[in-house]
């Protein structure tokens, strides 16, 4: 059960997702952007970070490294990728996640405690969590704006991708709640098969209780035991 | 390219300057050479008018693996870990442009962090600037910030402390000091020492331009309106180009094929030359024309005074070029090879085959010629400190603490460390908003604890004085987290000291720092100088700010400034005296900056932390916060705040009751505690024959304070936070 977490040039929460993993029983191991193969890994992250400075736009760049293929088709075969800020940018620019994420309403980078309602549990980050749950997790982005046409958020709705709204610590998803501007309160969504989701708030950052909570060990822990699950029953067909 | 006789002028040099570079060449300097001696021997490269003074400063202890001379200091934490620490301030180019300013300020402090071959781990930063009513400095201060922020945030380096500031004295020359540490093992400790005739020396990083041209010496006199003209001389920072210099030098350093590393600061490609040349008592020769340039057309003087930010210059093993050019492949980065150390101390520099300057290394680097310059004693202090202020007759106690919790120097920052990544690394213990920052170390279960301090309010009053409370006040901050304090970083922020007074100020700074260094054992490890903060309007005010270092052996000992559990007992560490002059307090009263500096008692101070320390260490406390500006009252609230929770308070002294209250006396800690641990705490107090006293309990929604049987204090804690919470933010957005 091993997990990809992959480092752009300007990556920086790399080394917090790759001591997330370890900190919630999994294994992990960095996987420079220049590689063309995930081959012997059982999910994928997109950390958190500036790659390429964030020039052009958050994620423009990174997209175009030889390592997004690989992403691609990890995806496309149903397979776990989670992209958290950065990441989440990276996903959206790479088409494997829609909307996209504009500047803060405020125009300043943020960085504070947030509470995020869980939305669906159809994911595999999200399916051992109990959905209307709250999660205390933090943000840290200048550029975590969500936004996506009337049509596409109606989409999304219906096909429950929106995994998380950011919410008051009872559950209040009203715009008094909302850091950035996102619409509808959006913190994460996946893609329509449920495989992919991206999320600005940072679950690597809360995993334990020294350093800010344990509420992001939630989301490694469903993500272990779907792939848990996995395994047990590609062995069983095997 | 001879000069004219006139041509040392133009680069700054004295008369005299310039004679004794006659004298020691034996021939006249040609134009580069000149331009050569003008950056490195200003104030800002040379330290020529403090150095002297630096040098009574305490700078060794058993724990001190490097002190002052290198690029950063370096401390010994234990279990073979050193942590590095530096400040450095970019006061000039904030002035002008405040977003780059800032930004290459922090940029430059990263970067005397990794050179030592440490992991930055932390930044800190204190900034002054006018006060907010005013749009220039609103205008300073949202850029100062937003530089500050992108270029850390960037990194990935997490912002966790800082102080903020304002007073009208700053209003045309903000303070930007910016603090970074790292960590590293004993072993990993790199040096800017060139050696090995024929290693070669190669130049990483940002191609070279026109930007921060002349830095060094534009930092090295006053602002004035032309200095708004400038800009060319502030340098433009890349964060990204940092981040990747940063990884590839760490990783190159796990090869052994660096010999010596030095970053490229002010004066660029000289200083870094000749101050690598004259520590490693050896000389460089580097060609011009291999520098790769990011401008046209570029002379010699401008490749070897750029300050072009994001370049860092290595020596490393003959032979290793290729191991090294690959490891700067990966990065995206370029090594190019512009030339090799040799061993006639020179520093050569070539245009092609042509010797456009040949000087001697530690001439350029160590041996401009020191000032001892005149001081005087300021007539404005006897001036200011004789005022006396009458009490303020039967005022609303409760609407001046809500006042006091609104001036912007009292109000929570939280509308500046929000633009702050203060998480990143996942090692924040304890984040801004505490009396230190405390960062958990992955490779043990000890945590470093960071502050950065200076009340120049104190210092404007007394130097001397008002620099030892620098000093202690820092080490009281870590105290209260549980930290022991280790070592410090200073940086000085003055005015002309060309000027009798001002180097009056800065004389008797120095002798308060170096008097509370020795007492409270923190040696001084690294630091920085910044003269000529004035303008037309006059000087700042004596600004010297001390960045400290604290260890906490057991992070699960940390302790935090806000009071946690309802029913626990509140006990004062220390003593109420009146000490109203230079309070935030007397300020707001009366307008002004006025009366006598607080008093300090190092050896008091020194026991205070001692029994802080042993309580802690004991699990004995709750809670700890420092008293400083806006005394015991907005201790008391700050400690209400974050969880909310109220205090009844009962005050039994016979001050008068705005100095008990507003009043800033030192050494005093607020502590809360289980009533179970109270007995333990008065026993630790009678041991060490220092005073303690219970002042109230932890509980209800409110703040009540009593004195002499009077409820002088009655605020509810919800709306007295929403007030310091709020209070920066609307004087900077509304």
């Amino acid at each position: 059960m091993k997990t990809a977490i992959i480092v752009f040039p300007g990556s920086n929460c790399d080394l917090d997702a790759f001591n997330a993993i370890l900190q919630c029983g999994g294994e992990a191991e960095y996987v420079w952007h220049m590689e063309r193969e995930l081959e012997g890994f059982d999910a994928v992250i997109l950390p958190g970070g500036f790659s390429y400075g964030d020039y052009l736009r958050c994620g423009a760049i990174a997209r175009f490294s030889p390592i997004m293929e690989a992403v691609k088709k990890f995806a496309d075969s149903g397979r776990p990728v989670l992209g958290i800020c950065n990441g989440f940018q990276i996903l959206t620019e790479a088409g494997l996640l829609p909307g996209t994420l504009l500047r803060n309403k405020n125009l300043k980078f943020i960085c504070k405690g947030t509470f995020l309602k869980v939305e669906s549990t159809c994911t595999p980050f999200t399916s051992m969590i109990e959905k209307g749950r709250i999660l205390k997790i933090p943000v840290a982005h200048g550029d975590g704006n969500y936004f996506v046409d009337n049509s596409t958020l109606k989409d999304l709705e219906e096909n429950n991708q929106i995994v998380f709204r950011y919410s008051s610590p009872n559950g209040d998803t009203s715009s008094l709640f909302n850091p950035n501007g996102s619409i509808s309160n959006i913190a994460g969504v996946s893609n329509l098969r449920g495989n992919v989701l991206g999320m600005m708030p940072h679950p690597e950052r809360v995993v334990n209780v020294l350093t800010g909570g344990t509420d992001g060990s939630f989301i490694f822990r469903s993500l272990f035991s779907m792939l848990e699950g996995v395994i047990a029953s590609e062995a069983v067909n095997s | 390219m001879k000069p004219s006789t006139l041509d040392h002028f133009l680069v700054g040099l004295s008369q005299q300057e310039y004679d004794l570079i006659c004298n020691r060449l034996e021939r006249e300097p040609n134009w580069l050479e000149l331009s050569m001696f003008g950056v490195m021997w200003s104030e800002h490269c040379s330290y020529k008018n403090s150095r002297r003074l630096l040098k009574t400063l305490p700078v060794t202890g058993t724990h001190i693996l490097q002190g002052p001379g290198e690029n950063a200091g370096v401390v010994d934490i234990g279990e073979g870990l050193a942590v590095v620490m530096k400040v450095e301030s970019h006061n000039h180019p904030s002035a002008v442009e405040p977003y780059q300013g800032a930004a290459t300020g922090v940029g430059g402090i990263i970067r005397d962090i990794f050179t030592m071959g440490a992991r930055p781990v932390a930044l800190l930063n204190s900034l002054r600037f006018g006060e907010l009513d005013n749009s220039r400095t609103r205008y300073l201060f949202e850029n100062v910030v937003k530089g500050i922020g992108d270029y850390g945030n960037c990194m990935g380096i997490p912002t966790v402390g800082g102080e903020v500031y304002f007073d009208g004295h700053y209003r045309g020359n903000p303070l930007v000091n910016a603090m970074c540490a790292g960590v590293m093992r004993h072993e990993d400790i790199k040096y800017a020492r060139a050696s090995g005739s024929g290693n070669p020396v190669m130049l990483v990083g940002a191609a070279t331009g026109r930007d921060g041209m002349g830095g060094a010496a534009f930092a090295s006199v006053e602002l004035t309106r032309e200095s708004q003209e400038r800009k060319s001389a502030v340098q433009v920072g890349d964060p990204f180009m940092e981040k990747l210099l940063l990884e590839a030098c760490l990783e190159l350093f796990k090869t052994d094929a660096v010999v010596a590393i030095q970053d490229l600061g002010a004066a660029g490609l000289t200083s870094s030359c000749c101050e690598m040349a004259s520590r490693g008592n050896s000389g460089i020769a580097i060609d011009v024309l291999k520098v790769p340039r990011r401008e046209e057309n570029m002379t010699a003087v401008e490749v070897m005074l750029s300050e072009s930010q994001e370049r860092m210059l290595v020596v490393v093993g003959r032979g290793r070029e290729k191991e090294v050019s690959k490891i700067f492949d990966k990065w995206g980065l370029h090594g190019t090879v512009i030339g090799e150390v040799t061993d006639d101390c020179l520093l050569t520099i070539l245009e092609g085959s042509q010797v456009v300057a040949k000087l001697p290394a530690r001439l350029l680097a160590d041996e401009a010629p020191m000032f001892t310059r005149s001081s005087r004693k300021p007539e404005y202090i006897e001036e200011k400190t004789v005022f006396e202020m009458v009490e303020v007759a039967g005022g609303d106690m409760n609407s001046l603490l809500a006042r006091l919790l609104q001036r912007p120097s009292i109000a929570s920052k939280e509308w500046v460390y929000e633009q702050y990544d203060y998480m990143v690394r996942t090692g924040t213990v304890t984040g801004p908003g505490s009396d230190a920052a405390v960062i958990g170390l992955r490779e043990a279960k000890k945590a470093i604890a960071f502050t950065i301090d200076g009340n120049s309010s104190y210092c404007y009053l007394d130097p001397f004085k008002g620099s030892a409370i620098a000093v202690a006040e820092a080490a009281r901050n870590l105290v209260c987290s549980g930290a022991k304090p280790l070592a410090i970083t200073d940086g000085l922020n003055f005015g002309s000291p060309e000027r009798e007074e001002i180097f009056w100020q800065f004389e008797e700074s120095i002798a308060g720092i170096a008097e509370a260094c020795r007492v409270l054992e923190t040696p001084v490890i690294s630091g920085n100088v910044s003269f000529y903060n004035e303008t037309e309007e006059g000087a700042i005010f004596p600004t010297p700010i001390i960045g400290m270092l604290g260890l906490i052996e057991d992070v699960s000992k940390t302790v935090r400034s806000h009071f946690k559990n309802e029913g626990d007992v509140i006990v004062l560490l220390g003593e109420n005296t009146v000490e109203l002059g230079g309070s935030e307090y007397l300020k707001m009263m009366a307008g002004d900056t006025l009366g006598k500096c607080p008093n300090i008692d190092l050896e008091r101070e020194r026991l205070l932390h001692t029994l802080c320390l042993e309580a802690i260490n004991e699990r004995l406390l709750t809670s700890a916060h420092d008293c400083s500006e806006g005394g015991l009252a907005i201790a008391l609230a700050e400690c209400c705040f974050f969880e909310g929770i109220g205090a009844d308070i009962t005050l039994r002294d016979t001050l008068r009751a705005d100095a008990l209250l507003f009043g800033e006396a030192q050494s005093r800690i607020v502590v809360s505690l289980d009533n179970s641990k109270l007995t333990r705490l008065e026993e630790l107090s009678d041991n060490l024959d220092f005073p303690i006293e219970i002042i109230g309990r932890v509980g209800g929604d409110s703040l009540k304070i009593r004195i002499g049987g009077n409820e002088v204090i009655s605020s509810p804690v919800r709306e007295m936070e929403k007030h310091w919470r709020e209070a920066v933010k609307c004087a900077v957005e509304y």
